[in-house]
């Protein structure tokens, strides 16, 4: 839900990074923290297990500048990937104003990221939400693993409406900043429609 | 889409603030903090410099939303109040007028009692606030009125300025 607020002059959104476990959804937002300069971040604060697993969320606020004379802020969340913290990962969805999918390119995690999507959809709905509406990216994670499953493959399997889609090594950077700005686009782009 | 956008005006941020301030002086609290349950700060009083108040805003949501799943399971429809006490400063988070937190920060200058007490009273003006605020919005966004919204104007150009560092 974006928050407009006329008061301080500010435009608040949120992102949610979504996918199965260890597809580097929290390696994402760490390179997003490590390279945004200081005055534009806050805190990055992550709930994580002992082992670094993330129990309930990674949260990062960022500040991305002015559009007409509003700060723009966009606040990214990731879930928990593991099956298990399914409750968990509805409740970070409330109020979402975009979807980031970080999949993992490993063939042997294809069936995880099938999965995940389904889930995204479930959970969207039970928030009254559509994955066929809303501002969403895709991105696939791990590009320089040695058993990748090939691009136009998990386009074919993975991609739900054509939505942009991005190769990635989150550890790198690589697409991490693309894949960002192409759902935050689409966030703003709809506001300009409301 | 479901809940439409939370749109603040100036108005009812001056209200809104007012009754954060007062809440703050009878409550004798640190700070308080007006916080919507996506987890972004509203409004705010007291002592706010002493805190992350973002970071206070996104864990106090996550905190809420994780209470309200509780309750759920066990079959209550939400927890109204939470209470945290630490060994010097407590927090007191309830839910105002459905849709946002109070979250009232306190130390041994004053107690759970005057808190609740204090809370309770100042619950119906913010839930006037909430309720003025959710018409303004309903009356402003007509399709007539879409034009005035500053946003209907963001050009690509715009957009890609944002990003091009």
């Amino acid at each position: 839900m974006t928050f407009i607020n006329y008061a301080t002059r500010e435009i608040n959104c949120k992102i949610v990074y979504y996918g199965p476990g260890l597809g580097g959804k929290t390696t994402n937002l760490q390179f997003i923290y490590n390279k945004t300069a200081p005055e534009a971040k806050g805190k990055m604060i992550s709930l994580a297990t002992e082992a670094d697993r993330t129990l309930f969320f990674d949260f990062l606020p960022l500040d991305l500048g002015s559009i007409r004379g509003f700060t723009t802020r966009f606040h990214l969340y990731t879930v928990p990937g593991q099956v298990f913290y399914d409750a968990s990962r509805k409740l970070i969805l409330k109020g979402v104003d975009g979807v980031v999918f970080v999949a993992d390119s490993q063939e042997e995690r294809m069936e995880a990221n099938i999965e995940s999507i389904r889930n995204l959809e479930d959970n969207l709905r039970e928030h009254g939400f559509d994955l066929a509406t809303v501002p969403y990216a895709l991105q696939f994670n791990k590009r320089d693993l040695p058993s990748v499953a090939p691009v136009e493959e998990m386009y074919r399997i993975l991609n739900f409406k054509r939505e942009p889609t991005f190769e990635a090594v989150a550890t790198t950077g690589i697409g991490v900043f693309d894949t960002l700005k192409a759902v935050a686009k689409q966030i703003l782009v709809e506001l300009r429609k409301k | 889409m479901p809940s439409a956008e939370l749109v603040l005006y100036e108005e009812e941020f001056q209200r809104l603030d007012s009754a954060l301030k007062k809440l703050r002086q009878e409550a004798n609290a640190r700070a308080i903090f007006l916080i919507d349950r996506t987890g972004q700060q509203i409004a705010a009083a007291g002592e706010v410099d002493q805190f992350d108040t973002t970071s206070l805003a996104s864990l106090t949501a996550g905190n809420v939303a994780a209470t309200d799943g509780l309750a759920k399971l066990i079959g209550e429809r939400e927890f109204s109040v939470l209470f945290h006490e630490g060994q010097r400063d407590h927090i007191h988070i309830s839910i105002v007028a459905k849709r946002a937190i109070l979250l009232v920060i306190f130390d041994e200058r004053s107690s759970l009692g005057l808190v609740r007490l204090r809370v309770k009273r100042s619950n119906q003006e913010m839930e006037q606030i909430f309720e003025d605020m959710k018409q303004k919005v309903e009356k402003v966004s007509g399709p007539a009125q879409a034009a005035a919204s500053p946003f209907a104007e963001i050009t690509d150009e715009d957009i890609d300025a944002l990003f091009s560092e």
